[in-house]
């Protein structure tokens, strides 16, 4: 106790000495990019980084990452359709899928939910369920396919966000769309994406009310991304300008998520 | 007798000088064998996170500690690995390295060299040209690389690329695809190694050239 004491310098505020400290070691729940790895680091892309500090690799890896956002978004062609499948390909039962459990799922009274729009929209007014189950609605049969590898087919119907973001007025050329969800979810869309024909606000699952375990009362069906780029449980959109990151895009996974 | 002498020991100095693996080959060939474990260990990393077969890879051999570090990995040693692999392809067909030394492959020139391969009667004297036995697997591992890299292109990309992912029978096929192109890979890594650890004079040309 006594050589700790004396091993700290008058005038610095422990507290605050401690929080630095934390800032700087990496989450170890998650960012562990380079456990088991730091000597294979060594064998490639590392030329002139210390590879013993974590922190440059992941700096790299996350500079790579950005540069695969921009060759997605080059890759990615607004008029190709995801494949789409019929009534027998469905993956039954679709499976549940989150990082919690589905009794930790949020429950939403459709009643009270209302979506919030905000941003570069000409309308901010906000939208019970009854008004967007008026909108004109299409239906899709695509494959889900989850960031882990697995993928099951499924049907969903609802809104096209495409007609919605004209309907409200959204300025078409901000950069994103980011969705904000009841259980703070949150995830970005890039705008052609947004508009890409088969993104949707999706409100019904083969043919019924959307069940809780899919998103209820609304989630955003995106055949064209991996499953995480599809929130459930949305609650809010806003059109920006602004990269506002995501609930797993902050974590590491690629931000585009194209498929 | 002394002129003899002379040619003999020409001939030996002309053969120590004589290069074996040019230096473009080490240098693709190292590139290659750093990209490649590195997309094999990620590989594995990331197939963990949703099992084809019923066994895991050990956490202790697969790189980047969680799925998203698996997938950056991947995804940054991708770029490395199709760039090299474009630049292998290209100048090995430009310099006709490849015709030199893989070609031809005749079925019976593989039956003899594998019945001497199982004997141990296969020479590795002369490093300048390949065996059938070795023409036959540089040539698949060749293949089998581009296979891999098509199939990884089709399950990354199944909406963009949905012609390539339906020539390999749809995304899900496409996964097994891509698994056994990895099996195939490292299953040639592990001979390919053995037999550089037996062979050291290979190991030397691979890295100093001749």
């Amino acid at each position: 106790m006594l050589r700790i004491k004396s091993l700290l310098i008058p005038g610095v505020d422990k507290t605050l000495l401690v929080k630095d400290a934390a800032r700087l070691m990496p989450d170890l729940t998650r960012r562990r990019f380079l456990s088991g790895g730091a000597s294979l680091g060594a064998l490639t892309l590392l030329t002139g980084c210390d590879v013993i500090d974590g922190a440059s690799a992941e700096n790299l890896l996350a500079k790579v990452s950005k540069f695969n956002d921009a060759v997605q978004a080059a890759i990615f062609d607004p008029n190709t359709l995801a494949p789409t499948y019929s009534e027998k390909d469905i993956t039954r039962p679709f499976p549940f899928n989150a990082y919690y459990s589905l009794d930790e799922a949020p429950e939403i009274d459709g009643k009270d939910w209302a979506l919030e729009v905000s941003g570069l929209v000409d309308s901010k007014k906000s939208w019970t369920l009854a008004e967007l189950t008026q909108l004109p609605e299409v239906g899709q049969i695509t494959r889900h396919i989850c960031v882990e590898g697995w993928s099951a087919i499924g049907s969903w119907s609802g809104v096209r966000l495409s007609d919605f973001l004209k309907l409200v007025g959204a300025d078409t050329n901000a950069k994103y769309v980011w969705f904000r969800c009841a259980d703070d979810y949150t995830s970005p869309i890039d705008m052609p994406t947004a508009l890409h024909p088969q993104t949707q606000m999706t409100l019904k699952y083969d043919g019924q009310i959307l069940p809780r375990a899919y998103g209820y009362p609304m989630k955003i069906r995106i055949p064209t991304k991996l499953g995480f780029k599809n929130p459930k449980y949305v609650v809010a959109m806003e059109v920006t300008n602004d990269y506002k990151g995501g609930y797993w895009e902050d974590q590491g996974y690629n931000s585009f998520s194209g498929l | 007798m002394s002129s003899t002498t002379l040619s003999e020991n020409d001939a030996a100095a002309g053969a120590a000088r004589q290069v074996i693996q040019p230096a473009w080959v080490r240098v693709v060939h190292w590139i290659n064998a750093a990209a490649m474990i590195v997309m094999i260990l990620s590989g594995w990393q990331i197939y963990n996170a949703s099992p084809l077969f019923d066994f895991q890879f050990s956490r202790a051999i697969t790189l980047g500690g969680w799925l998203g570090g698996g997938l950056l990995w991947h995804f940054a040693a991708m770029w490395v690995l199709m760039l090299n692999g474009l630049v292998y392809l290209a100048v090995g067909f430009a310099t006709g390295r490849f015709r030199r030394k893989l070609w031809p492959i005749t079925p019976s020139g593989v039956v003899t060299d594998l019945a001497r391969a199982a004997t141990f009667r296969l020479s590795h004297a002369d490093l300048t040209t390949y065996n059938y036995v070795q023409k036959l697997l540089y040539a698949g591992i060749i293949l089998v690389g581009i296979l891999a890299v098509l199939s990884g292109l089709s399950i990354w990309k199944p909406v963009q690329f949905q012609t390539l992912t339906a020539l390999f029978g749809g995304y899900d096929t496409a996964r097994y695809v891509h698994f056994f192109a990895m099996a195939a890979i490292v299953g040639f890594l592990v001979i390919h190694v053995v037999l550089a650890v037996l062979v050291p004079k290979s190991l030397r040309a691979m890295i100093l050239g001749r």
